[in-house]
């Protein structure tokens, strides 16, 4: 058996930073057995209790092995939805590659021996993406679970509130079982974080389409510029005959530091910036009319994947403007206890983002047109480990230091959504505002309503957001049809 | 997508126009109330703007915007004709005006803030207000609504900067004036606002002076207007709120003008451009 994992290709480093287009290229179907059969096939397999799904990765990597594309497609597709979704985004080495048996025992993150579970994933999800269609899906005996497409249930209607991983999966779940779902978001164009968020190089945007595509043939209805809460209530929705209603809000309102100087021109929210860029096509301006600054010397602040996205997609930004690219990421603690994608740590820092640990930012400095000139840090030192488990990070008085800079992305996290929750007040949140559900059932306080994704759990993964709306579409149906 | 049902130039002076459009989306024109917004897009490569829901028809299914052609959406929005179709339009957006008896309020509109104080005028009218209104504009031909703010006011001053029209001069020197001959201390329970920002900086120095209460519709920029980008920012009271769901309305005197009026001129060069590209 092969010891050495099968590299992914990815696009040269160079061309990389010219455009959008997605680095990594994925394994080709030779590539993927080779992978497939370093797999040990344990007896127990501790990888599945690692996805928040529970794939059932030792068949599915065995039927790859087999040739058996089909197969290990179904196998997949009874736990998770956006096989090519999860395979691109899934913080994998912290969970199915770390919980794989070929990881060194009390490594925090997979080690490199571990088994590329989601490439190996990526791979079917696009492979039945080009080969198996949303009919052909819905018949086909090998996907358990799903057979019965059933137009009986035609009757029973569903209303889904946003259209982020968790309401996609949620409606994909039921819609496939002959539900009617609609889908109601709010910005011109549904898939919540995986659209104005997650840049085109880590996820195209026609990956997600096609995705949605797959919903819309299921007959899920995505009605755009709709925001629950103020052109329609949740009563409202229930008057109108929903069923049953499905809150997937997510964790949409970024936080700032709190330091002086933080609404200085060029100071942004790495939602903004990844908004402007990914959903309204900054980086085309003037063709798209959407404008942004760039900068000469670009700060982020954060440690997590907003953060390393941020970072690549202004070095990006720099580098097709002719700028010469200078990006730095200021990280309070060291690299080993940021939370990104250790893929995404390694993408940005090959395509030439800096990295500088240990820092916490101070003030914001201005020129007389209020536009960011300057940020002030303090240096920082490691101590005891926090509520997180990490190390804190704690800043050394008197180390104050001036870094230039003429733009800042501020990438320390997000809040929920509340958009919905301040008009709804029977439904119960805690005090991050966050919904409070059964997390049996993913009921609310409300009868009828659930809620999953990061409105819930606060800040998580897409593959998290899909499990619980998972959970939450089961619960729904187990109402319907008692 | 959203058809427009009736277009009309309100005001023109030197190139510069004022636009009224009527839409057709009756479940807006269901739900907003005074003081609430929308954001739209003009085409699918457009950018989101704000726009006051100045007016809305139940029956007919629509709700109006007036805006002034500034930059390369605003004229962009001025060119499409009756019968065009707008790529989005969402809304209502932001908290509405509490409107409720106050005794006397003046209202203050400036410029395109005129067509946004006057659905909170005839709200506030319906609640038995006394409504004392000043209008400014920089000169005749820009001044809008004075036929229909005049209904719904028991007194109507108008200024314009050149004197063209009303009094030479500002809507704050008419506030001023009123606060200080016509009205004694108290008489007047709140101001309301809109305009640029500077004139709203005016009237906010004006009501702290005399320890009126006074509201502002701030115009931040904005991106998605549900609270997920943190564009639309401002500095209230010491802290950061966000103009979209915390607002648009605020107290006056707990802005940070300076920092407003310099986050909204952040893109000027790139408008700038685009203009001058497109050659509009
Ligand atoms: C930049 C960035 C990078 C990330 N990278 C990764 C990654 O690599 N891997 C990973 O696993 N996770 C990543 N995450 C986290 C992941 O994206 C989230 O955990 C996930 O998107 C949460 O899904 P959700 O469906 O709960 O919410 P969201 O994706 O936030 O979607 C919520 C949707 O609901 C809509 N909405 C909200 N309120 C209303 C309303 N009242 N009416 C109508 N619509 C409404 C919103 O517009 C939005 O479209 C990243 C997050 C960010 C911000
Ligand atoms: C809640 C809200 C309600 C609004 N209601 C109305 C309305 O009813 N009618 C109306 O005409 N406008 C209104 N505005 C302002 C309107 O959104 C802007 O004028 C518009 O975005 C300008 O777009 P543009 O591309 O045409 O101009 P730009 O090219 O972006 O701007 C032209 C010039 O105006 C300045 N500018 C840009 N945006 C703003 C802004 N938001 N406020 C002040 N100055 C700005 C720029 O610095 C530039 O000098 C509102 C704004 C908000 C936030
Ligand atoms: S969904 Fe994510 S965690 Fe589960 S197997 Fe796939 S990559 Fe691993
Ligand atoms: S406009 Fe995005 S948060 Fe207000």
């Amino acid at each position: 058996m092969r010891k050495e994992p099968v590299k992914v290709k990815e696009i040269n480093i160079e061309e990389r930073t010219k455009s959008f287009k997605e680095v990594v290229l994925g394994y080709t179907e030779e590539e993927a057995i080779l992978e497939a059969k370093r797999c040990l096939q344990c007896k127990n397999p501790t990888c599945i209790l690692g996805c928040p799904v529970g794939i059932d990765i030792k068949k599915f990597i065995n039927q790859i092995a087999q040739k058996d594309y089909e197969g290990a497609y179904c196998t997949i597709r009874e736990k998770n939805n956006f096989p090519s979704i999860c395979g691109r985004v899934c913080p994998a080495e912290y969970q199915c590659r770390k919980a794989c048996v070929l990881t060194k025992r009390g490594s925090i993150f997979a080690s490199f021996e571990a088994i590329n579970i989601h490439f190996l994933e990526r791979f079917v999800g696009d492979w039945g993406m080009i080969n198996i269609n949303s009919k052909s899906e819905a018949l086909n005996p090998k996907v358990k679970g799903i057979k019965n497409l059933n137009l009986k249930f035609r009757d029973k209607r569903v209303a889904v509130v946003g259209s982020g991983p968790a309401g996609l999966c949620c409606a994909g779940e039921l819609a496939r079982r002959g539900i009617a779902v609609d889908i109601y978001e709010s910005l011109h164009k549904p898939g919540g974080v995986l659209r104005y968020g997650i840049p085109n190089f880590r996820l195209p945007q026609e990956i997600l389409d096609s995705e949605i595509n797959y919903l819309r043939e299921l007959g899920v209805e995505i009605m755009t510029n709709f925001v629950i809460g103020k052109l329609k209530t949740v009563d409202e929705l229930f008057k109108e005959g929903y069923s049953a209603i499905f809150l997937g809000l997510g964790a949409g309102i970024p936080t700032f530091l709190g330091i002086k100087g933080e609404n200085l021109c060029n100071i942004y929210s790495a939602n903004e910036f990844l908004t402007r860029v990914n959903l309204m096509f900054a980086y085309k301006f003037p063709d798209y009319h959407t404008p942004l600054n760039i900068g000469e010397r670009i700060i982020v602040i954060g440690g997590g994947n907003t953060a390393m996205d941020a970072a690549r997609s202004a070095l990006r930004l720099q580098v097709m403007n002719r700028i010469k690219p200078d990006v730095t990421i200021l990280y309070r603690r060291t690299e080993s206890e940021m939370p990104a994608r250790r893929l995404e740590i390694a993408h940005a820092q090959e395509e030439g983002v800096k990295f500088k640990f240990l820092v916490q930012p101070q003030e914001f400095v201005s020129d007389k047109q209020g536009f960011l000139k300057g940020l002030v840090c303090l240096e920082c030192k490691l101590g005891e480990p926090d509520d997180s488990g990490r190390p804190k990070s704690i800043p050394v008085p008197g180390s104050d230091f001036l870094l230039e800079t003429d733009l800042v992305i501020v990438a320390v996290g997000l809040r929920a959504n509340q958009l919905l929750t301040r008009v709804t007040p029977e439904l119960k949140v805690d005090k991050y505002g966050d919904i409070i559900v059964n997390p049996e059932t993913m009921e609310t306080s409300l009868k009828n309503v659930f809620a999953g994704g990061d409105i819930v759990g606060g800040e998580g993964t897409v593959i998290e957001a899909m499990g619980m709306a998972k959970k939450a579409s089961a619960s729904i149906i187990n109402l319907l049809f008692p | 997508m959203v058809e427009i049902i009736c277009k009309k130039i309100i005001a023109y002076s030197l190139g510069t126009r004022i636009v009224q459009l009527e839409l057709k989306s009756p479940l807006i024109a269901k739900k907003t109330l005074p003081g609430q917004f929308v954001v739209l897009m003009v085409s699918e490569k457009g950018e989101r703007i704000p726009l006051t829901v100045v007016d809305k028809d139940e029956e007919r299914g629509t709700i109006t915007l007036i805006f002034q052609e500034a930059g390369f959406t605003t004229r962009s929005l001025g060119s499409l004709k009756e019968g065009d179709f707008l790529y989005a339009l969402v809304g209502p957006l932001g908290n509405y005006t509490e409107i409720k008896n106050y005794g006397k309020v003046a209202l203050v509109g400036g410029g395109v803030g005129i067509a946004e104080i006057y659905p909170v005028a005839k709200a506030l009218r319906k609640e038995n207000n006394h409504l004392i209104t000043i209008l400014g504009a920089r000169t005749k031909d820009l001044l809008i609504l004075e036929k229909e703010l005049k209904q719904v006011s028991q007194e109507l001053y108008v200024t314009t900067d050149d004197g063209s029209y009303g009094r030479k001069g500002f809507v704050t020197d008419v506030l001023q004036e009123l606060l200080t001959i016509h009205y004694a201390l108290n008489a007047i329970e709140l101001i309301y606002a809109v305009g640029p920002v500077p004139m709203m900086k005016g009237v906010s120095q004006i009501a702290k002076d005399r320890g009126i209460k006074a509201i502002v519709s701030l115009n931040a920029l904005m991106v998605d207007a549900t609270g997920m980008c943190g564009c639309c920012r401002v500095t209230v009271d010491g802290k950061t709120k966000f103009s979209c769901i915390d607002g648009p309305e605020f107290e006056a005197q707990s802005i940070d003008w300076e920092e407003l009026g310099k986050r909204t001129k952040m893109y000027q060069d790139k408008e700038t451009h685009i203009c001058k590209l497109y050659n509009r």
